[in-house]
């Protein structure tokens, strides 16, 4: 009698313990999703700049709307819409938006060069510990938020490439007025 | 002279590592950096930048860097998460270090509970000695000792 009850207490701890060990998987992957930044306040990064002296941060481009995008020199996606990115850029820059580029996981020759070679004129940083990832939720490069005059993240983020298809498009177009609304 | 041997043991042991960091493989730094955009080890990554990152290990050892000069060079890229082959022992990574040691104490436990539930399932086959019985190990049932007990007369002289 008691070799059976602590037989099944010792199979009820050790199915206990893996479902705990399970819940614990589940809540981390659950959380790393990331999705948390996709709206709300952007995270307020402060990052030396790439293509410049000193560092850039968004707190110093508040009343601006931003458009920022995730890269790095091997992103092969990264190649096509830089073209795009920078039209934007000159094409908005006398309307308070700027288009800022945060490159990770990178050697800071590569982007430089990468930067060069496709003509990125826009604000570059560098995010060497790739903490920003996490804070904003990248899951791939290239990814691009849009960032109101108030620091709010709005419209929908963009994963892969912006000119990726007609809807991508749009979505830029989109995420680009909503940043500029008043 | 015992000195001595202990300074001849202790340079013989010291020359492989002093050759890896003067003269490092990229099969070591593989395996002692990770690649940062999957995590794991730099040998099993085949990632665009896992693979960026073993050209400019190459071109630094071609260039004569040592292994730490190199882990350094790549730190100043990448941060320290390159370098760290561990879980940092902070947060849900935190379990990765707790979880063997309670592991190995629910292990402890367990074969405690077991060796000492065997000890007292052992002990009744040392029956203790019985009062009134004749050879002390119990009494037999009422019929067989008469049975036994005509048995053994039909033996006596």
């Amino acid at each position: 009698m008691t070799s059976g009850r602590l037989k099944l207490g010792a199979q009820v701890l050790a199915v206990g313990f893996v479902v705990a060990l399970l819940a614990l998987l589940a809540w981390k992957l659950v959380t790393d999703e990331g999705g948390e930044a996709a709206s709300g306040a952007a995270p307020a990064f402060d990052l030396p700049r790439l293509d410049s002296e000193g560092s850039l941060s968004l707190a110093s481009l508040r009343g601006k709307a931003v458009v920022l995008n995730f890269w790095a020199s091997w992103c092969e996606p990264c190649k096509d819409e830089a073209e795009v990115l920078e039209r934007t850029w000159q094409r908005y820059r006398g309307r308070d938006l700027v288009v800022i580029g945060v490159d990770a996981n990178d050697f800071r020759g590569d982007a430089r060069r990468f930067a060069r070679r496709y003509g990125m004129t826009y604000p570059l940083v560098h995010d060497t510990q790739g903490e920003w990832l996490d804070d904003y939720g990248v899951v791939a490069f290239p990814e691009t938020y849009f960032i109101d005059r108030d620091g709010r993240i709005v419209g929908e983020r963009i994963q892969g490439p912006v000119d990726g298809s007609v809807e991508v498009e749009e979505q830029y177009e989109r995420g680009i007025a909503l940043a500029l609304a008043e | 002279m015992r000195a001595l041997a202990v300074a001849f043991l202790a340079l013989l042991l010291a020359a492989p590592a002093l050759a890896s960091e003067v003269r490092p493989t990229l099969a070591e730094l593989e395996s002692e950096t990770r690649c940062p955009v999957c995590e794991g080890p730099l040998e099993l990554s085949n990632a665009p930048v896992a693979n960026r990152m073993r050209v400019f290990i190459r071109e630094r050892i071609a260039a004569g860097d040592t292994k730490s000069e190199i882990k350094d060079r790549l730190v100043a890229e990448f941060g320290p998460r390159v370098v760290q082959l561990a879980p940092e022992a902070s947060g849900f990574n935190l379990l990765a270090w707790l979880l063997p040691f309670a592991g190995l104490g629910a292990g402890a436990v367990a074969a405690g509970v077991l060796a000492w539930r065997w000890s007292r399932t052992r002990e009744p086959a040392v029956p203790a000695p019985v009062v009134g019985s004749r050879n002390g190990r119990g009494t037999l049932e009422p019929e067989l000792e008469r049975r036994l007990d005509e048995a053994l007369a039909r033996f006596d002289p």
